[in-house]
C-alpha cells in the first residue's frame, strides 16, 4: 500500500472542531489539509439540530444547528482544503501513520505532518448507568431519535418517557411532542436540571412536559417493545427510596444521560487522556502529549455550547499548521509550564497545562466545569498554594455551563508572575 | 393449512437443536427444525457464559458429566470445521482462605473420576503469576486446562447453517402448540405454521422442554425452573484474563465467574435467581450488585464504570434427579408415547454438552430402529462472515476493492462494515431482524450499543428485504423500532 505523505495536517473529524480547525491551519500556514470525515455531509452532529442555541458568540445570530454548519462549511469551500466523506479513520499510530476506509476511496494510508483530533463525543448509554429491566424495542439514545426523527423522518415512540435532563432530552421532548407523540415527563436522577435553563423554559415548560428531579428510571418492561417503565425517587446520596416506585406505561424510553469524549482513535496513538474530562491531556495549543497529535471541541471534553467548540477548533488548527511548518514540537525550552488542577466546585478544566512563556499573542481558553450549583455571584480563582494569581467573576456557576474564560494580557501577565508549578481553579 | 411431514423434526433452534440437526444432516432423513423466534439462538444458548466447560463439577455418573467431557472434546473438533471461534484458554477454580482451599482436592478427584485430562493444583503462587489481576487473598486453585471460551452466537449459527447448507429446513417464527397423539403414537405438532408431522421429534425446547413433555402426555411430574443469571460486559479496551476464572462451587452451581470473551471483552456474572415467567430477561438492581460483588471477590478491580453491556439468560433447570443423583438432564427415548426423544432439562453444562449429546441422538435413533444411512455429499465445513475487524491492512485494502460495501462502515464500535452486513441478510439461514444481524456480525455489541448504527441497519434491512422502516423488527413480531412516518398524517 502506497503512502500518502502529501499532506501537512488532517483533522480527523468534520464537525464543528474539526471545519474550525481546518480553516485555522489553512490560513496559518496556506499548506495542504484534508478533513476526513465519516458521514455523507460536514457539520457532525449539527444538520440533526435543526432547533435554534448556534452562533450567538461566533455570528452574533441564534442560528438552528444546520445553518451554523453551512456557514462555515462556506468558508470551508473558500479554501483550498481536500475534504474526503463517507470515509472512516479506522486505525491511527503514535507516528502519524493513519489508515482511512471508504468505498468510494478504498483503504488507504496517509502520513501527514500534525494532526488534528476532531471526534467529537458518542453518548452514555443504558449499560453504562446499569438501567435493570429488558432489552426490549423502543429504548433509544436522544441523539438516534433525533436522527430517526429529523433525518431519516420516523417516529420511534407514541408514548414516551424521558430519562435525563440534559439538553439533548429537552430539545427532544419538545421535537416529539411537536410530531404527535405524548412526552409523559422527564426523569432526572440528581437534585438539578443538567441541561441549560433556557431549555427548561423552551422545551418542557412551554409544551406542559413535567420534569421530575431526584427521580430515575429503575426498571424496564416489555420482552418485544417497551410496555412500560418504573420510577423511584432516590435520596441525597442518590440510593433508591423504597415505596415511592410508580409504574408509568409507555412504548418508548429515551436515554439523555451524558456525553463521552469519543477517544478510541486517541489511544490507539497513544495520546494521553485525563480521568475527568474522558479526552486528550492538552496545553494551551491544544497539542496532547504525542509529538503532532492536537485535539479539540468534545474529542477533548464536553461543551455546551458549539461556539467554543469551533473556537478550540481554531486554536488547534493554528497549532498543528505551526507544527507542520516547524516539522517539530515546538520547542517550550526557557517556558515555564505550569499545570492547571480543578479545585472547589471545579470538575475538569481545560487546558491542563500552559506554557506560561510562549503564550504571545495567541489565544487562550479556559474551559471549566464546576461540579455544584451556586446560584448566586461567584468568584472564579486560580491560585498557587492557596494564594491567588488570578480571579474573574461569574453570575452563577452550574453543572451544566461550562465557565469559559478567555484569557486576557493582563490575566497572563499575573500568571507569568506566578510561580508554582501548579495553578488550582477554584469556585467560591 | 398445508401439512409438512418429515422423518424427524426438531423442537427449538438453539444449541442442543442445531447440533442435533447437523448431525443428522449427515444421513439419509429428511429433517425439519421448528423454532418459535425469529432467530436461531435466542434462548439460553447465547446468552450464558459462552464457556466449554471441561467437566470437573458435574456428579460422576450422571448424564451431565458422562456429555460434558465427551461434549468438550468433540467441540475442540468441531470448531475449525464450522469456523465457530473457540479459545482453549482453561480455567481456574479460585479458591481463597483455608476452607476453600481444602475443597480443591475434592474437585480435582471429582473431575478424574468424570475422566476429565490434565486436572492440576496450583499454588498461590503459580495463580498469580498466571493471572495478575486476581485477588492477593487467592490460596491456590484447580487448573483444567481443557477448558475454553466460544462465541456462543457462532457456535449456534455455525451448527444450524451447517446443517441447513446440508438440508435440514429450518422453519421460523413456529411455535408449538399443541401435540397430536394417535395409539400412543406422537403424530404431528401443531404451530403457528400449521400442522408438521414426523416419525421421530426431538425436544430440544430449552426452558419451554417440559411443556413439549406435557403437550405429548410425557412426565406430568417433569417441571422446569427458569433460573435467571445476570451478566456485566467490560470494554474491552480495559482488563482481560487468560483462564476462565471460577470461584469454588456451591450448592446454587459454578458461582460468579470472571471470563474474557472471544470477542476480547471481559464478562462477570452469572447469579442465579429463580424466576416464575421463562420469558423475563430482565436485568435487576440486585442481581447487579450480586455479580459486581461476587466478581469483586477473585478480581478486586472489577470496576461498574468499565461496563458496556449487561443481559440476562436463563438456565433450564429441570427436576429430574434419576437414581440418588441429583439433578440431571432428561435424556431418553419417550416412554410415554412413541416418536419423542427428550433432550429436556439442558442447562449448564448444556453449550459444552451439545454436540455430544447430538452424537447420543443418533445412536438412540438407530437404537430405535431408524436407519441411518451417509449422505454421500456431506459437507463438513462452513465459513463465517469475514469479518473487517479481524483483518490487516492488507486484507483489508483487498476486500474493500473486490466488494466496495466492505467500504463503508455502519457500526463504528465493532468496525462492522455493510459488506458484513448484506452477507448476513443473505446467509443460509437469512437475518431479518436487527438483533439477527448483530448476532452475525456482533454489530452494536460495543460502547455505543447500537446508538449509532440502528438507522442504518434499519434502512439496509429494508431495502434487502422490500420491506418499509417501519416494519423493520428489533427480534420478531411485536418489536418494531418506528411507528409512522413524521409527515403521515396522525390517525
Amino acid at each position: 500500500m502506497d503512502v500518502n505523505t502529501t499532506y501537512d495536517v488532517i483533522v480527523i473529524g468534520g464537525g464543528p472542531a474539526g471545519i474550525a480547525a481546518a480553516i485555522e491551519a489553512y490560513n496559518e500556514n496556506q499548506g495542504k489539509v484534508l478533513v476526513i470525515e465519516r458521514n455523507d455531509s460536514l457539520g457532525g452532529i449539527l444538520p440533526q439540530c435543526i432547533h435554534n442555541g448556534f452562533g450567538a458568540i461566533n455570528f452574533g445570530n441564534d442560528l438552528p444547528g444546520p445553518e451554523y454548519a453551512h456557514r462555515y462549511e462556506m468558508q470551508l469551500n473558500e479554501l483550498p482544503v481536500d475534504v474526503m466523506l463517507d470515509t472512516m479513520v479506522v486505525d491511527m499510530t503514535p507516528e502519524l501513520d493513519i489508515y482511512t476506509m471508504s468505498s468510494e476511496y478504498g483503504y488507504q494510508h496517509f502520513k501527514p505532518r500534525a494532526v488534528v483530533l476532531a471526534m467529537g463525543c458518542r453518548e452514555r448509554t443504558r449499560a453504562q448507568i446499569r438501567l435493570p429491566g429488558t432489552r426490549a424495542a423502543g429504548i433509544y439514545t436522544a441523539g438516534t431519535a433525533q436522527r430517526l426523527v429529523n433525518i431519516e423522518g420516523y417516529m420511534p415512540g407514541r408514548e414516551i418517557v424521558v430519562l435525563g435532563s440534559g439538553d439533548i432530552g429537552m430539545i427532544m421532548a419538545r421535537r416529539l411532542t411537536i410530531e404527535g407523540a405524548q412526552v409523559l415527563g422527564v426523569m432526572e436522577l440528581l437534585p438539578f436540571l443538567t441541561g441549560l435553563r433556557r431549555n427548561y423554559v423552551q422545551c418542557l415548560q412551554d409544551y406542559n412536559i413535567p420534569l421530575h428531579l431526584s427521580t430515575t428510571v429503575s426498571k424496564i418492561y416489555g420482552e418485544r417493545r417497551v410496555e412500560g417503565i418504573e420510577t423511584v425517587k432516590v435520596d441525597e446520596d442518590l440510593n433508591h427510596v423504597p415505596g415511592t416506585e410508580e409504574f408509568i406505561k409507555c412504548d418508548t424510553l429515551v436515554l439523555s444521560v451524558g456525553l463521552i469524549p469519543e477517544n478510541e482513535l486517541s489511544r490507539k496513538a497513544g495520546v494521553q487522556l485525563d480521568v475527568r474530562t474522558n479526552g486528550p491531556i492538552v496545553d494551551s495549543d491544544m497539542a496532547t502529549n504525542v509529538p503532532g497529535i492536537f485535539a479539540a471541541g468534545n474529542v477533548t471534553a464536553i461543551y455546551d455550547l458549539v461556539d467554543y467548540v469551533s473556537k478550540a477548533g481554531e486554536v488547534a488548527g493554528r497549532s498543528a499548521a505551526r507544527f507542520a511548518r516547524a516539522q517539530q514540537a515546538e520547542s517550550h525550552e526557557g517556558s515555564r509550564v505550569v499545570r492547571l488542577k480543578p479545585g472547589a466546585n471545579v470538575g475538569s478544566i481545560i487546558p491542563q497545562q500552559i506554557y506560561i512563556d510562549d503564550l504571545g499573542d495567541r489565544d487562550v481558553y479556559l474551559s471549566m466545569r464546576p461540579n455544584a450549583l451556586l446560584e448566586r455571584m461567584v468568584k472564579v480563582e486560580l491560585d498557587d498554594g492557596g494564594e491567588e494569581v488570578m480571579s474573574f467573576r461569574e453570575q452563577y456557576a452550574r453543572p451544566a455551563e461550562m465557565i469559559i474564560r478567555k484569557l486576557k494580557a493582563r490575566d497572563i501577565e499575573k500568571l507569568r508572575a506566578s510561580h508554582g508549578a501548579e495553578l488550582v481553579a477554584n469556585i467560591s | 393449512m398445508n401439512q409438512k411431514s418429515y422423518d424427524v423434526v426438531i423442537i427449538g433452534a438453539g444449541i442442543v437443536g442445531s447440533m442435533v440437526a447437523r448431525e443428522l444432516s449427515k444421513y439419509q432423513l429428511s429433517v425439519a427444525v421448528l423454532e418459535k423466534e425469529a432467530d436461531v439462538g435466542m434462548g439460553q444458548s447465547t446468552s450464558n457464559s459462552a464457556i466449554i466447560h471441561s467437566g470437573h463439577d458435574p456428579e460422576p455418573g450422571t448424564m451431565k458429566a458422562r456429555m460434558n467431557v465427551r461434549g468438550n472434546e468433540l467441540w475442540y473438533q468441531i470448531a475449525p470445521e464450522l469456523d465457530i471461534p473457540l479459545v482453549n484458554t482453561g480455567a481456574l477454580i479460585v479458591a481463597v482462605g483455608a476452607e476453600e482451599q481444602a475443597g480443591l482436592q475434592p474437585l480435582l478427584e471429582r473431575g478424574r473420576e468424570n475422566g476429565v485430562k490434565g486436572l492440576e493444583i496450583l499454588t498461590r503462587e503459580q495463580v498469580l503469576e498466571m493471572e495478575p489481576h486476581l485477588s492477593p487473598d487467592v490460596t491456590g486453585a484447580l487448573s483444567t486446562p481443557t477448558a475454553g471460551v466460544v462465541d456462543a452466537f457462532q457456535g449456534v449459527l455455525g451448527a444450524a447453517e451447517n446443517a441447513a447448507t446440508n438440508g435440514v429446513e429450518f422453519i421460523l417464527n413456529a411455535e408449538v402448540r399443541g401435540a397430536v397423539v394417535e395409539d400412543g403414537v406422537l403424530k404431528a405438532v401443531e404451530t403457528t405454521q400449521g400442522r408438521v408431522a414426523a416419525t421421530w421429534f426431538i425436544n430440544a425446547a430449552g426452558v419451554h422442554s417440559d411443556e413439549i413433555l406435557h403437550m405429548a402426555g410425557d412426565r406430568p411430574e417433569f417441571e422446569i425452573t427458569a433460573r435467571r443469571g445476570e451478566y456485566f460486559v467490560f470494554d474491552d479496551s480495559k482488563f482481560r484474563v487468560n483462564n476462565v476464572l471460577f470461584p469454588m462451587p456451591s450448592e446454587k452451581g459454578k458461582g460468579i465467574l470472571v471470563t474474557t470473551t472471544t470477542h476480547g471483552n471481559t464478562m462477570v456474572g452469572p447469579n442465579s435467581d429463580s424466576i416464575s415467567d421463562k420469558e423475563d430477561h430482565a436485568v435487576t438492581e440486585h442481581g447487579m450488585h450480586e455479580i459486581l460483588h461476587g466478581a469483586t471477590k477473585l478480581v478486586p478491580s472489577v470496576s461498574p464504570r468499565d461496563v458496556i453491556a449487561t443481559f440476562a439468560g436463563l438456565r433450564a433447570t429441570g427436576n429430574y434427579k434419576p437414581g440418588g443423583h441429583g439433578k440431571d438432564f432428561l435424556i431418553e427415548v419417550s416412554s410415554a408415547v412413541r416418536g419423542l426423544i427428550n433432550l429436556a432439562g439442558v442447562e449448564s453444562p448444556g453449550f459444552a454438552s451439545s454436540p455430544a449429546i447430538a452424537e447420543y441422538v443418533a445412536e438412540l435413533l438407530k437404537g430405535e430402529g431408524v436407519t441411518l444411512t451417509e449422505k454421500a455429499d456431506w459437507t463438513a465445513t462452513r465459513r463465517r462472515i469475514p469479518r473487517f475487524k479481524e483483518m490487516d491492512h492488507v486484507q483489508r485494502a483487498a476486500i474493500i476493492e473486490r466488494n466496495p460495501a466492505y467500504g463503508r462502515i455502519v457500526c463504528r464500535c465493532e468496525e462492522v462494515t455493510e459488506g458484513e452486513i448484506l452477507q448476513a441478510i443473505h446467509s443460509p439461514i437469512p437475518a431479518t431482524t436487527y438483533d439477527a444481524i448483530k448476532r452475525r456480525t456482533w454489530l452494536g455489541t460495543g460502547r455505543c450499543q447500537g446508538s449509532f448504527d440502528y438507522p442504518r441497519t434499519m434502512e439496509i434491512l429494508a431495502r434487502e428485504l422490500g420491506m418499509s422502516m417501519t416494519e423493520i423488527t428489533k427480534k420478531g413480531p411485536g418489536s418494531v423500532f418506528l411507528y409512522r412516518q413524521t409527515k403521515e398524517e396522525v390517525v
